[in-house]
């Protein structure tokens, strides 16, 4: 495909991990935010061609790792109601909660859908008049667009069996929380690609300025993050500190403008929790007062609902990039996405669940490899 | 989950006041609401995330950038510093 293919050419690849051998002359600690990102490191196996002591860590980036807990048993509560149709990205399906997950809801008898699109809830909306049709609006910043439009779309359309569970989170906060953290290590960041096509990258120059930290605004494909890291490299081995773009195909400085007027119309920024690392102020969105009738919270009357984490799980330390997934003693033995103890399990986009899907949990005497059956 | 992927526009149509499309991924076809990139044309190529085109792909910009990569190896005789006049030298 177009704009894909050419973006994964081995060949160039390995040029360009031969100019960041050329360039580093020291070890440096780069962050990349995004779980797509992550998720590519991890399926292309990019960090083992950096040079020893160029170490990639895993941020917060992924918006179902990053759902509290009792926002999943909330949306839980909502989706075992009868006169509920419980609509939901395909990623949030298997995340659990207290008791069961979406999938355990749906198999009890629960109406519970996924849809491509946030706006497909308006056809269900309509066509299912006597029922609640609820959406579970997660996402970061590149998601709010979509989920803005389904508030919008529902006002203008008059539907009043529509509403919104919103646990939205934005990138800066969290990027300033990392920085701000006392057991900080990350040096550079890879920006968020798709997060920055929406609301640009104005916010991310005084985080870069204040906290003398490079951050290359960087697309998901193994060229990309290639560039996006002799990008970083270059900048900290000059001492600088800016925000570049590398992704300069897809997204400008000031992003995408009428995507954020919707946004500014129905949400707002407000205070949220992060699961696996608490709450951070001004991270999230909420509705509008005047989109407020639109909030499954309010309309269902759900309590908050007390929870527990796992004691063992150290997500909290790995989406800060101060530990990593082979640092937890759950790490692929108790702790699998089969059974996810935390944040960074519970989707394929976090740092442990891709860690175990390429099979990172494996020792090497596990491994069969090609030609192995020697002798 | 920020997953966005590049398409094709082949058809662009207006329904219940939403500025929409059909895109082409390789094979498959579908659905996008390109009210974020209004000024989208048949032939573009936007960047979709959940049924929304977010952005719309620079082909120029790509061509440019492409092209840099491709040519990164530079013969390995234009990497040797020029030899400069020593200062205070004849001028």
């Amino acid at each position: 495909m177009k704009y894909l293919d050419e973006y994964r050419d081995g060949d160039i690849a390995a040029k360009l991990v031969e100019r960041i051998h050329k360039v580093r002359t020291r070890p440096w600690v780069i962050m990349e935010v995004c779980g797509g990102q992550t998720h590519s490191i991890v399926k292309n196996g990019i960090d083992h061609l950096l040079p020893k002591g160029v170490e990639l860590v895993h941020g917060p980036g992924c918006p179902v790792c990053v759902t509290p807990l009792e926002m999943i048993d909330k949306a839980h509560a909502i989706a075992r109601r009868p006169e509920v149709i419980f609509c939901s990205f395909g990623d949030m399906l298997r995340v659990p909660g207290s008791d069961g997950d979406l999938f355990s809801i749906r198999s009890r008898g629960g109406d519970v859908r996924v849809v491509y699109s946030p706006i497909d809830c308006l056809k269900i909306a309509r066509a299912n008049p006597e029922k609640q049709v609820v959406f579970f609006a997660i996402g970061f910043e590149t998601t709010a667009p979509a989920n803005a439009m389904l508030a919008w779309q529902a006002r203008r359309m008059e539907l009043k069996n529509i509403s919104l569970l919103v646990s939205h989170v934005l990138v800066p906060p969290a990027i300033e929380a990392v920085l701000s953290s006392a057991q900080n290590r990350v040096q550079g960041f890879l920006g968020p690609g798709h997060v920055c096509a929406v609301v640009g990258y104005t916010e991310y120059e005084p985080l870069a300025q204040r906290f003398h930290v490079p951050i290359v605004v960087t697309g998901f494909e193994p060229l990309d993050i290639l560039e996006g890291v002799l990008m970083v490299i270059e900048q900290l081995e000059q001492g600088r500190a800016q925000v570049e773009n590398q992704y300069s195909r897809v997204l400008a400085r000031e992003g995408n403008r009428p995507a954020q007027e919707l946004i500014a119309k129905v949400f707002e920024v407000n205070d949220r929790k992060w699961r696996g690392v608490g709450m951070i102020p001004r991270s999230g969105f909420h509705l509008r007062a005047e989109f407020r009738d639109l909030d499954a919270e309010e309309r269902f009357s759900v309590q908050t609902i007390d929870t527990m984490e796992s004691e063992v799980c150290i997500a909290g330390q790995i989406l800060q990039g101060i530990k990593k997934p082979h640092d937890c003693p759950a790490f692929g033995t108790q702790c699998t996405p089969q059974h996810p103890l935390g944040a960074t399990m519970v989707s394929a986009e976090g740092a442990c669940a891709a860690y175990y899907t390429y099979g990172r949990h494996l020792k090497d005497a596990d491994l069969v490899t090609l030609g192995g059956a020697r002798g | 989950m920020c997953l966005a992927i590049p398409g094709r526009v082949a058809e662009v149509f207006t329904h219940e006041g939403l500025h929409l499309a059909r895109v082409q991924f390789g094979g498959v076809t579908r659905e996008a609401c390109l009210d974020y990139v209004p000024d989208t044309r048949v032939g573009d190529y936007v960047l979709v995330h959940v049924g929304f085109a977010i952005s719309r792909v620079d082909e120029e910009e790509a061509r440019r950038t492409y092209e840099a990569l491709a040519e990164l190896d530079l013969p390995g005789e234009l990497e040797i510093p020029e030899v400069k006049e020593p200062a205070g030298g004849a001028a």
